[in-house]
């Protein structure tokens, strides 16, 4: 069983993974038939597998089973005398064990990251029923395969280095379900249904950009393994958040096209999405997302930052003060009467905030060339990310209601406009009444625009999965 | 600082909302952040202060008197996801360490009421732990015949004080999950160091909690077992505890029966309490007399009086009680009393007065009892001279000190015992002999008896308790309260004299220490950027 799975942690002579591999592994197996991909599983799909790290085989494209993927373990390579460069144990060489005083915050960041991986396939596993062409049915799959292997990286860090509550928490990974009422995931944005493919293209787009800042933290952590872990989940990442940027671009360009073909712009006699709703969907994930980084004034994060955990993100390159012991962060938060006032936030105490603010530069980015596509068909609407402080359920800003250009409202005020802001159970019906499943090869479904090319070199209309 | 006023209702309560579907209650948590009793902390995670202790306290005292019919009352929270998070730890980072001590004495206090109302008043408590409970958030289950967590995967219970802040569990939590829960002691060793808590099956496998159920069933079940629980169907109607509205100056707080007199002298008050009046008598329904009973509002008052001093006189050091009436009208009441202690009513107002009595045992105060002319110490309050840590009578004829049946075993101290017994324990065949006693004693036999500390005759008394008081207020106040908590509990250890003997010498010795509170403590620095340091030396 172990020579089929792919790794660079030498499995092979690894007892003590082994063994708890060989209880984990059949559960995960049943794990994925049961909460994987739903429908597909006997079909052969055009896969990218990671067999080792380097640059030949970190991707290679194969026709493949998904229950027959080939899930591997893979640690970047180990910098030499690599060096803690953040918190207070900086310049002391990283760890290469769990230190015991650590034990809890890492056992913590590693299962709430864990979590998430399978609960977006959870989520996702009815999408292949709808997908608007065979290309996108291999991306929605790539993505959840690769889930799936960043479910077993997180599993290796618990297994290897946590003894007997790593194996339970390993467990418990399989056995929370997205949306389950008795058993829900850990993190809210990972409990919401993701009932169609464009809030699956905003998921990839907003959700799995979090994760990348997330994974792009740890990987500055000064315990090497996890540093190692997620810098190779980063790899793999990068395709998500391409699923998901290339998506919504592709829909925008088509409605733009319907909208030149509707003497007044309603697309919705064409079977377009229209830019409105589109709106709310970046308005929904968007600020669902922020909620992923917790807190803007965090205890927590400031333990994880001082004890060198979690960094910020490109902590070397983006900082120069990397003890953040001095300085703060102002941010305006309301006050008990509704009022906004700046508040000092101690830098340290301020890292979720600092790392939500690469993430909403990122985001911006992806937001222009949306607007770019609108610009060049001529249109005047522009597609806006909502201010952080809308639709908040965590952090400074949750207890109080915001527009989406954050100005404060009232609770009564928020619920009679939210349907201008927030997809409304209509806009969900319209796009699920276009959501009608395109197999055949070369085909797209007429409310998104085809890609502009293909996976690996391969043809648009190659046949990524094979029926 | 603002005095602290302890009376409310559930009409004022800002953070409990209490359901009565009788003979079900329900008491929900729902802290309210921006409503702390001080400014400069938030109750984030339904985390409390003195302020939510002190509602609760108020809602326990009153679902046994105003909802006698109650069998069972359910603790739970309002919030989703979580139960608490215990006592506030901004708020305990930014208070004085008197204020303190005398949180966590208060909070002890409440979850001991919640334990005597288990046992003695047919309520039982169940602990509905909708979400994750840590430390004081656990600690009050503890103090539930019953704990009940939900299974999300997520929700834990975890007693993480020492890993996360470097201090004990404040309320009792350590000695009930040995002692009470009986969990074995190497786990609750793990259990206590391990900062996320346990969850799910392992909580129950280790008598953590008594089952857990998954959030589909958990209303349903706990409920289930509630009514289980309830099946005597008793019908007597409560009464309305009003407040006590007592008048306030800068030298007296004046209730109905009790006085609170401040000073003058430095670090000196006096208690003084009324006696009942000639025609006092207990109707055939006792409850008829309502909050006006007058056993009900004696204690009712003392109570009010002794936790002012604790909290809004820190500097007063001794307290001088005094009593004024008729021997013979006291002697009267606790006769009545004590016939009638079967009805319900006059069983709460015993439990009252037991509960008030061990607040005053516990109370880092000096307790000087005077028996001098017009006084009334007999029975139930003799008992406040037998709590005192030094009785003074007058030796002059016609005053006189009398025994009843509320001495001998109706208002036990915490370690099980009456006072008398626990004085008296080298001399059990005097403790025999006043078993029975019905007689009234002078100075000289009191003395003799134990029931006065000293004889004073007329021409020394002015002097003797002049010096008296001017010692031992110059004595060191930490030494005094040391002094005082060894000698004050004789005999046998129970649940309760180990949760106030660890209190007050582990866990104020920890709260001292640099190692929580210096400038690189566990405690300080809860929550800034950096790292404790710890003085590793174990003593």
């Amino acid at each position: 069983m172990f020579e089929k799975i792919p790794n660079n942690v030498n499995l092979s002579e690894n007892k003590r993974l082994q063994r708890a591999l060989e209880q984990w592994q059949p559960n995960f197996i049943r794990w994925w038939m049961e909460m994987g991909p739903e429908g597909f599983q006997q079909d052969e799909v055009y896969l990218r597998t990671a067999i080792s790290v380097d640059s030949n085989g970190w991707a290679q494209f194969d026709y493949v089973k998904m229950p027959d993927y080939r899930w591997g373990i893979f640690l970047v390579p180990a910098e030499p005398d690599r060096k803690i460069h953040f918190g207070d144990h900086i310049g002391e060489p990283v760890w290469n064990d769990v230190p015991g005083e650590f034990r809890k915050e890492l056992r913590r960041i590693i299962v709430t990251q864990g979590d998430t991986e399978p609960a977006s396939v959870e989520q996702q596993r009815l999408l292949g029923h709808t997908t608007p062409s065979l290309y996108d049915l291999r991306n929605l799959f790539q993505v959840n395969v690769e889930e799936g292997r960043h479910l077993w990286a997180m599993v290796y860090l618990l297994h290897q280095f946590f003894g007997r509550d790593g194996r339970e928490e390993a467990e418990d990974l399989l056995t929370r379900r997205s949306g389950h009422k008795d058993t829900p995931r850990i993190l809210e944005a990972f409990n919401k249904p993701v009932r169609d493919w464009l809030a699956f293209f905003a998921f990839t787009m907003f959700t799995d950009r979090d994760g990348k800042y997330q994974l792009a933290a740890l990987a500055e952590s000064a315990f090497d393994p996890l540093a190692r872990s997620t810098k190779f989940m980063l790899t793999e990442e990068a395709h998500h958040l391409f699923v998901g940027e290339t998506g919504i671009a592709r829909i925008v360009k088509r409605t733009a096209e319907l909208m030149k073909l509707s003497p007044n712009e309603d697309v919705t006699e064409l079977g377009g999405i229209p830019l409105d709703i589109i709106q709310k969907y970046i308005n929904e994930w968007f600020s669902a997302s922020l909620d992923l980084f917790g807190s803007e004034d965090s205890s927590n994060a400031a333990t994880f930052f001082g004890a060198g955990l979690k960094g910020r993100y490109r902590e070397a390159e983006r900082y120069s003060d990397h003890l953040a012991l001095e300085g703060s962060y102002k941010l305006e938060v309301p006050d008990e009467n509704g009022h906004l006032v700046e508040r000092s936030i101690p830098l340290r105490r301020a890292m979720n905030i600092q790392l939500q603010d690469a993430y909403i530069e990122d985001c911006e980015r992806a937001l222009r060339r949306w607007n770019e596509i609108l610009e060049k068909a001529g249109l005047s609407y522009r597609l806006k990310l909502p201010s952080q402080r809308f639709n908040r359920r965590i952090g400074v800003f949750s207890s109080h209601y915001f527009t989406p250009e954050g100005k404060i409202i009232s609770e009564s005020e928020f619920k009679s406009r939210s349907n201008q802001w927030l997809p409304t159970q209509e806009d969900y019906a319209y796009v699920s009444s276009l959501m009608t499943p395109v197999y055949e090869r070369g085909k797209i479904a007429n409310w998104i625009a085809p890609p502009t090319r293909g996976i690996n070199q391969k043809p648009i209309d190659f046949e990524y999965v094979r029926r | 600082m603002e005095a602290i006023r302890f009376e409310t209702d559930p009409c004022n309560y800002k953070h409990w909302v209490l359901e009565v579907e009788s003979p079900i209650a329900t008491l929900w948590l729902d802290v309210k952040e921006e409503a702390g009793l001080r400014p400069g902390y938030l109750l984030k995670m339904n985390s409390y202060d003195l302020g939510v202790d002190i509602e609760l306290a108020d809602a326990v005292q009153r679902l046994r008197f105003e909802h006698p019919e109650v069998e069972v009352v359910i603790i739970s929270s309002k919030r989703d996801g979580i139960f608490s998070a215990g006592a506030n730890i901004f708020m305990l980072g930014s208070s004085s360490h008197e204020f303190k001590v005398n949180f966590c004495k208060f909070t002890n206090e409440t979850r001991l009421a919640i334990e005597d109302a288990t046992d003695h008043s047919g309520q039982v408590y169940i602990a509905a732990l909708n979400g994750t409970a840590s430390g004081g958030g656990y600690e009050l289950p503890l103090a539930c015949k019953e704990i009940y967590l939900v299974d999300d995967r997520r929700s834990a219970v975890s007693l993480p004080e020492v890993p996360y802040l470097g201090v004990l569990p404040g309320t009792g939590g350590l000695t009930r999950l040995v002692d009470k829960r009986k969990v074995r002691r190497d786990r609750a060793d793990i259990f206590v160091t391990l900062a996320e808590g346990i969850k799910g099956n392992r909580a129950a496998e280790w008598g953590l909690v008594d089952a857990v159920f998954p959030p589909s069933r958990f209303a349903d079940s706990v409920m289930e077992r509630a009514r289980k629980l309830a099946v005597e169907h008793r019908n007597p109607t409560g009464i309305r505890l009003d407040y006590l509205n007592p008048t306030e100056t800068d030298t007296e707080i004046r209730y109905r029966y009790v006085r609170l007199k401040l000073g003058p002298e430095a670090r000196l008050a006096r208690l003084i309490i009324e006696g009942p009046p000639d025609d006092f008598v207990i109707e055939k329904d006792p409850a008829a007399a309502g909050a006006d009973f007058l056993p009900l509002r004696v204690f009712r008052e003392l109570d009010d009086a002794l936790l002012r001093l604790r909290f809004n006189y820190p500097e007063i050091g001794l307290v001088l009680i005094q009593t004024r009436g008729k021997l013979s009208n006291v002697l009267k009441m606790d006769a009545q009393l004590s016939a009638h202690k079967q009805d319900w009513f006059v069983r709460e107002v015993l439990l009252l007065a037991k509960r008030v009595l061990k607040r005053m045992d516990v109370s880092a105060k000096s307790f000087f009892a005077l028996i001098d002319e017009g006084s009334c110490f007999a029975g139930s309050y003799l008992e406040l001279a037998l709590a005192a840590d030094r009785t003074y009578m007058l030796d002059k004829p016609g005053v006189e000190v009398a025994l009843s049946d509320l001495n001998r075993g109706l208002l036990p101290m915490g370690n099980g015992l009456s006072r008398l017994a626990t004085k008296l324990l080298g001399e059990p065949r005097l403790l025999a002999e006043l078993m029975n006693s019905s007689e009234t004693f002078d100075a000289g036999q009191a003395e003799a008896a134990g029931l006065a500390t000293v004889a004073v005759d007329e021409l020394d008394w002015d002097d003797e308790i002049r010096l008296a008081v001017e010692e031992r207020t110059s004595l060191s106040p930490d030494a005094l309260t040391g002094l005082e908590a060894s000698l004050r509990f004789a005999g046998p250890e129970t649940l309760e004299t180990k949760i106030f003997g660890r209190l007050s010498a582990w866990q104020n010795w920890i709260f001292q220490r640099p190692n929580a509170v210096g400038e690189h403590g566990a405690l300080v620095m809860y929550g800034k950027a950096s790292r404790p340091r710890f003085d590793w030396r174990r003593t």
